[in-house]
């Protein structure tokens, strides 16, 4: 790793965390509904809202009035994106004229936004009308991410409250947060990112010359789309010149921004990030992929003050950073280090001023190794999920990163909300655990930690490994799973199981050689969104109603103290186990096994 | 069930909220400061358009510098799908292309044996990066002069003016423009 390369990581990592506090004080204040300085603008607003809603912001709902309330929003933003992909043939906003999506692909990107995976089966530029990606896809960017706060702030308030059947108003929150937190540093991102030159506009698609031209070989098709045979029985082809190009449009920035802040990671253009209208220019790239941890990492410090302790914050934030480091220190090591194969057959591939080095395939030159690795730990850390280089490419051990990030839960940093309720999950286990070491009733923030909190928060760690290797081993002993690889051997199982982490993580990254917009993929990779999101909001809601209800215990001398260094390194220990002892078996058949044979 | 009502009008409301005043407020604000990089950062020549700062174009005729190897499809640089070649690290074909690549530069300049730098061999994730190396560049210098008989220093000349540092002196990788480039190489003319 280049020294310049050291000190890009550096920086971003004490950005993000000094950006912790600031961040995580005022969404504090936000939904303990103090003022802020924003709310002489948006207060009229939030109450006008309120008003037509008919919703008392003061009345506070039971665990489940809260999950009854996130899933019939959910469910009706999913039919919405449903509904809009079908109809987008004859919706305004469609200057390419693109037909409908078909049902399947339909379904597995309504799940998908709806459950801020956002994984994408379909190549964004051709597919989607600006109608569809505006009033669709970028709602549910920012209301998916508002839904997963609202879950955190719920759990937050069990531990805070005491002898109360009420967990707070799940549209408040939900509101608050699309207003207050994601809206404001949205229009800013954007902003920034506009300035660099990602494009923000509703012009048609650009046609500009080439200075050279070029041809394309195309097999020749008959009327009925079968190919031509000529008099050997080879496919006829013929080649035509090419001297224009395309150049998509569209209102990309004000849609990337939400993207990346609310780690939703559905791309406006098929590649992503990597797109140099969606990330143009290492500046552009720094404040994207520092918006992709931003809420995540602050949401830590939010929930220390709310629960009076801002240590507890700093704990939890603590032990996902070691985590995110250790992990992002491999990626680099292992794409700076390169393809031998491509030292081989002649290419330089070592890093220097003048020179990215390293694994270049898949990557772009502006962002280079350092940023591209940075990026592909960050997106997968965060169940974001957007990409700006091709984590199919990635040399095996650097591509294991991405997925063992994955695979550990999507809780360091995490989705917003959903990543650190599944990190507050595993820190019931951890002082369960440490419980039963010392023969005590665990306790957490206060509250006692008894069988009904257990077993929910069982179910919330396992059903995403049961999602993700149920689905995997589903699709490699069917055929219509193993048709859509795209490489061979130990990689191509790697691309199955990274498709279902992704899904069964609520990630949305990809090893997109995968061809994953058919019906197979579309409909378990829906069903495995689907349960990933729900299936753990409901036991973490569950979590906060019994936690409300009890009264706080004061800490004694048997309390294990949860501030402290040696419960940080508890944490990141049950964290590790529990993905190490769930995925080696299945990590072994795919990145490890293709490490070895590059090795040789 | 009496949740329905605010849920549906809190879609609603949010929708106008979110999927209708901000994109169209950051538009608004984006083509007021930010005209030029709002619509795609096109390159003017006179009236006429050739082309954007941003994507890249083809390239593969020794006269000018090439581009980096893209993966879309029919062909490279299509603007219309943009992607990677997604081959994974072991894949016979990504060796068999990257050794192909080699090959082709060196023919194009049989006295060069330098290694070839490794973005100038490999795919970039987009299929339309604007941008090779420094090093890149340089590597193909001498191949330009003399196919267009300019001396070398003329063209190094004109890769050091398209040649940009780190932003900000710090993020990301030096990079150059390559359609800048050979725009700019294009004026320098070819002596017969």
């Amino acid at each position: 790793m280049t020294v310049n390369g050291f000190l890009q990581v550096g920086m971003y990592v004490v950005v993000l965390l000094a950006l912790a506090k600031p961040l995580g004080g005022f969404m504090a204040r936000v939904y303990d509904g103090k003022s802020t300085w924003l709310s002489p603008v948006l207060r009229p607003l939030e109450r006008l809202i309120y008003r037509v809603c008919g919703v008392d912001p003061d009345e506070g709902m039971t665990w489940k009035t809260y999950a009854v309330s996130m899933l019939l929003f959910n469910f009706l933003g999913l039919l919405v994106v449903y509904g809009l992909q079908r109809l987008q043939g004859i919706l305004p906003l469609n200057p390419q004229g693109f037909a409908a999506v078909t049902p399947d692909s339909s379904f597995n990107t309504a799940a998908s936004f709806a459950t801020n995976t956002n994984w994408q089966g379909y190549v964004g530029e051709a597919t989607m009308s600006y109608a569809t990606q505006m009033l669709g896809l970028a709602v549910q960017n920012f209301v998916s991410a508002a839904t997963g706060m609202a879950v955190l702030v719920a759990l937050i308030r069990g531990f805070r409250e005491a002898g109360s059947r009420t967990v707070g108003n799940f549209w408040v929150t939900l509101t608050r947060s699309t207003l207050y937190i994601l809206l404001p540093l949205a229009i800013g991102l954007a902003l920034v990112q506009t300035s660099q030159g990602v494009v923000q506009n509703f012009s048609a698609y650009r046609t500009v010359p080439l200075l050279q031209a070029t041809s394309v070989t195309t097999p020749v098709k008959n009327a009925d789309g079968n190919p031509v045979l000529d008099e050997k029985g080879e496919p006829k082809t013929e080649t035509t010149a090419v001297t224009e190009q395309t150049l998509p449009m569209g209102p990309a920035s004000s849609q990337i921004a939400i993207k990346q802040l609310g780690t939703n990671g559905g791309g406006f253009f098929n590649v992503n990030s990597a797109h140099p209208y969606e990330n143009s220019t290492p500046l552009s790239n720094f404040f994207e992929v520092l918006a992709l941890l931003l809420i995540g990492a602050a949401l830590c410090y939010t929930f220390g003050q709310m629960v009076g302790d801002t240590r507890q914050g700093w704990a939890v934030l603590a032990a996902m950073t070691v985590i995110f480091v250790a992990m992002l220190a491999l990626c680099e090591w292992a794409e700076y280090r390169g393809n031998p194969r491509h030292a081989a057959a002649g290419a330089d591939i070592v890093a220097s001023d003048v020179h990215p080095g390293g694994n270049m395939e898949g990557k772009e030159v502006r962002f280079g190794i350092a940023n591209s690795a940075l990026w592909a730990t960050a997106t997968t850390a965060a169940s974001n999920g957007a990409v700006n280089a091709m984590h199919d490419s990635f040399t095996p051990l650097g591509g294991l990163v991405p997925l063992f990030m994955m695979q550990l839960g999507e809780v360091v940093y995490g989705g917003v909300g959903s990543g650190l309720y599944g990190m507050l999950v595993f820190a019931i286990i951890a002082v369960f655990v440490a419980g039963l070491m010392v023969g005590r009733t665990p306790e957490y923030l206060g509250k006692k930690i008894e069988a009904y909190e257990m077993k929910m928060a069982a179910i919330v760690i396992l059903i995403p490994p049961i999602v993700v290797l149920g689905f995997t081993a589903l699709a490699v002993v069917t055929d219509a799973g193993l048709a859509s690889r795209f490489n061979k051997g130990a990689h191509g199982f790697s691309e199955i199981l990274y498709a279902f982490s992704s899904m069964g993580n609520n990630n949305g990254s990809a090893f997109a050689g995968l061809s994953a917009n058919v019906p197979f993929y579309n409909a378990t990779g829906g069903l495995a969104m689907l349960m990933a999101r729900y299936w753990l909001a409901i036991p973490t809601l569950a979590i906060a109603g019994s936690l409300a209800q009890k009264k706080h215990v004061p800490a004694g001398a048997g309390t294990l103290p949860t501030h402290t260094p040696l419960f940080v390194c508890m944490l990141i220990g049950v964290v590790i186990i529990v993905g190490v002892l769930t995925f080696v078996p299945a990590l072994a058949l795919g990145p490890i096994v293709e490490h070895l044979m590059l090795s040789q | 069930m009496n949740q329905l009502k605010p849920a549906v009008l809190s879609l609603v409301m949010l929708t106008l909220v979110t999927g209708v005043a901000y994109p169209l407020a950051v538009t608004g604000i984006a083509q007021v400061l930010f005209p030029f990089q709002a619509n795609g950062s096109l390159i003017a020549r006179g009236d006429a358009v050739v082309g954007s700062t941003l994507v890249g174009q083809p390239f593969d005729d020794p006269k000018y510098f090439w581009s980096r190897p893209s993966a879309t499809g029919p062909m490279a640089y299509n603007g219309a799908v943009s992607s990677g070649s997604n081959l994974g690290p072991l894949s016979d074909d990504l060796t068999t292309a990257v050794q192909g690549r080699i090959e082709a530069l060196r023919a194009a300049d049989p006295g060069n044996t330098a290694p070839v730098p490794i973005d100038l061999v490999t795919a970039s994730g987009s299929g339309l990066d604007p941008n090779i190396s420094p090093a890149a560049a340089r590597y193909q210098a001498g191949r330009v002069a003399r196919i267009r008989n300019v001396p070398e220093a003329a063209v190094l000349s004109l890769v050091a003016q398209h040649t940009r540092g780190r932003q900000w002196g710090f993020f990301g990788e030096p990079v150059v423009d390559v359609l800048p480039l050979n725009l700019a190489v294009d004026e320098l003319g070819t002596k017969q």
